[in-house]
């Protein structure tokens, strides 16, 4: 990829976990630690992968985004506030009675957000009903769903996950952000999700295995997967839970807790000195 | 004396979805194979392409009609309203009713008059679980001829509707000049000493009961409540204050459908009217013939007239 490409799309990521971490301590709750875990790769779809105009969020013939994972919610957020879809300033509003940025991503509230999600499993459906609807009405667009690990324990993501393949949905591409962790431990102690590739190739799947947090490999697997045909794609990405932010990374913890003022100062520190050395 | 036409709601609906297709192409019908009993099979028939079977995996496809209703599409999504209301309850609530999308739910085989196949399968309660939906409208035909024109309104509708449609067949009640009016409850006949609210088969039991009422000198007023939510509390309640007695009647739980909308209408509004609920009595169904289930769940004219009596004289 190209070194000044990547070299945008890291600071750009950068500076969403800033916004991740803000909303997430204004809001004094939320989910930081899935949502450093996908913030690469929802930073490289608007900002290099989507084909998409915050000043006309309702083209109908855009690309579409669906958070199957609500709960990234700040990810989201603070990467449609870098793109322009709404005012930065509104990070700060997270959660609050007065905000435009629901706990969990709504349609009804927000530019920019393509279907109201959060209850685990149901994200995917609708992506696959968008990209039935490209299908039917012979559009080009192409339509980008990110999923949890855990939430693949849900049944719904199968019936999608059946659902997809058999209907020739090649303008999917399916993210399950693989950070190893949910709410109650690890995916192998809860209830293991594994293996999921052979899952996903068994249900007739084009699954790719990437690093959630090498634009190279993110950068190669969307061109892959543009280029199968047939079949909707699936992006295995391994990723790191709070990635970005040293306390918080790997740490179950962080699911669904905001950070204090003394950590949110931390937090902030680190990710601006990692700022400040990607920029120079 | 011709003989009465029957034909049930769900056969109507599969008939109008077919007009629907040939007047709008951003028409899309979802099934979860259950295409031959619920009657879209017709619209499959004819608009091959716009028809798209999800397989048996209800959630999956109400996802996919909220998915699908973003790009543009007008999607009828159907299975039987067990599965429509209750197996997929959460993704109607969240994925199609939170964001308020266009999308239509036809349930068919809804309450007991499913008839064999027993209580797994006749759903009770999905009024009740609909009606909490915020923004959902529920609409609950009559006859073939309401069925057919409530499926007609729902396509120029924008936002989400449970229509409910039943398995057997029914008698056709209105004429081809009938004007189905959105959220209007249908005064069919006026009356002075009791209002009777039906809904769905309901409403042509109702239409006896009043002939049973009128031999023995009682004044029925025969309101039919098409549209579930938004409830006419209007026409119910000034009915109510009229007459001064209300008789329910649906095939549904008593609690949640049409007679707890209708008592919180009448509770709300003021109306000193005792309100009798004729419905499935908080039991589930059993199998046997559909006509016989109805009888002995009391859900017929002789119920109702049983009711209106006992309305009448609660009266103060």
């Amino acid at each position: 990829m190209d070194a000044v490409l990547k070299k945008s799309l890291k600071i750009t990521a950068c500076k969403a976990r800033m916004g991740i971490i803000e909303g997430v301590y204004n809001a004094k709750s939320g989910h930081p630690g899935g949502s450093l875990s996908c913030v690469d790769i929802i930073t490289y779809l608007y900002f290099n992968e989507m084909n998409v105009n915050p000043k006309d969020d309702k083209n109908p013939d855009r690309d579409r985004f669906v958070l199957s994972k609500g709960h990234a919610a700040p990810a989201l957020y603070a990467v449609l506030a870098l793109k322009g879809f709404f005012p930065q300033e509104w990070i700060k509003t997270l959660r609050k009675s007065d905000s435009k940025l629901q706990g969990h991503p709504s349609i009804q509230y927000t530019p920019g957000v393509d279907m109201s999600t959060g209850s685990l499993g149901q994200g995917i459906s609708a992506a696959c009903g968008m990209a039935l609807g490209a299908k039917l009405s012979g559009k080009d667009y192409r339509v980008y769903t990110v999923l949890g690990d855990g939430e693949i324990q849900e049944g719904q993501v199968w019936e999608a996950a059946m659902y997809a393949p058999a209907k020739g949905l090649d303008n999917l591409v399916a993210v399950v952000d693989n950070n190893n962790l949910q709410i109650d431990g690890t995916c192998e102690e809860v209830n293991s999700v594994y293996p999921i590739k052979e899952k996903f190739e068994a249900f007739g799947w084009n699954v790719i295995e990437i690093n959630a947090h090498c634009f190279d490999q993110i950068d190669d697997a969307f061109k892959a997967a543009k280029e199968c045909k047939g079949k909707p794609t699936l992006i295995l990405a391994k990723s790191l839970k709070g990635k970005g932010v040293s306390f918080m990374e790997d740490e179950c913890g962080w699911h669904g807790t905001a950070p204090n003022q003394e950590q949110y100062e931390q937090a902030m520190a680190e990710l601006t000195a990692a700022l400040k050395e990607l920029e120079a | 004396m011709a003989d009465v036409i029957k034909m049930a709601t769900r056969e109507a609906y599969g008939k109008a979805l077919v007009e629907l297709g040939a007047i709008n192409d951003k028409v899309v019908v979802l099934d979860a194979d259950l295409a031959a009993a619920t009657k879209t099979g017709m619209f499959k028939k004819a608009y091959p392409d716009r028809f798209i079977d999800t397989g048996i995996s209800e959630s999956n496809m109400m996802g996919v009609a909220a998915g699908l209703s973003t790009t543009g599409y007008t999607v009828f999504a159907s299975t039987f309203a067990m599965f429509a209301a209750g197996r997929a309850f959460e993704q109607v609530r969240n994925s199609i009713g939170y964001p308020h999308l266009n999308v239509k739910i036809g349930a068919t085989h809804a309450g007991i008059s499913v008839g064999e196949d027993g209580a797994s399968h006749q759903c009770c309660e999905d009024i009740g679980i609909m009606r909490t939906i915020p923004g959902m409208t529920i609409i609950n035909p009559a006859d073939p001829v309401e069925a057919r024109a409530a499926v007609l309104a729902a396509a120029d509708y924008e936002g989400p509707v449970y229509m409910r449609f039943g398995r057997l067949a029914v008698p056709c009640i209105f004429g081809d000049d009938y004007k189905f009016e959105w959220g209007k409850a249908v005064t069919i006949k006026e009356g002075k000493d009791v209002t009777i609210c039906a809904t769905g088969l309901l409403v042509n039991e109702a239409i006896e009961a009043e002939k049973i009422l009128a031999a023995e000198g009682i004044d029925a007023e025969i309101i039919n409540v098409h549209t579930i939510k938004p409830l006419d509390a209007e026409t119910i309640c000034a009915s109510a204050a009229k007459t001064g007695c209300v008789v329910t009647a649906e095939e549904h739980n008593i609690i949640g459908g049409l007679g707890s909308a209708v008592c919180e209408a009448i509770c709300e509004n003021g109306v000193a009217a005792p309100v009798v609920r004729l419905g499935v009595n908080d039991k589930f169904g059993k199998s046997g013939p559909a006509v016989e289930l109805l009888h002995i769940f009391g859900l017929d004219a002789a119920g109702i007239v049983e009711k209106a009596k006992q309305a009448i004289s609660m009266k103060k």
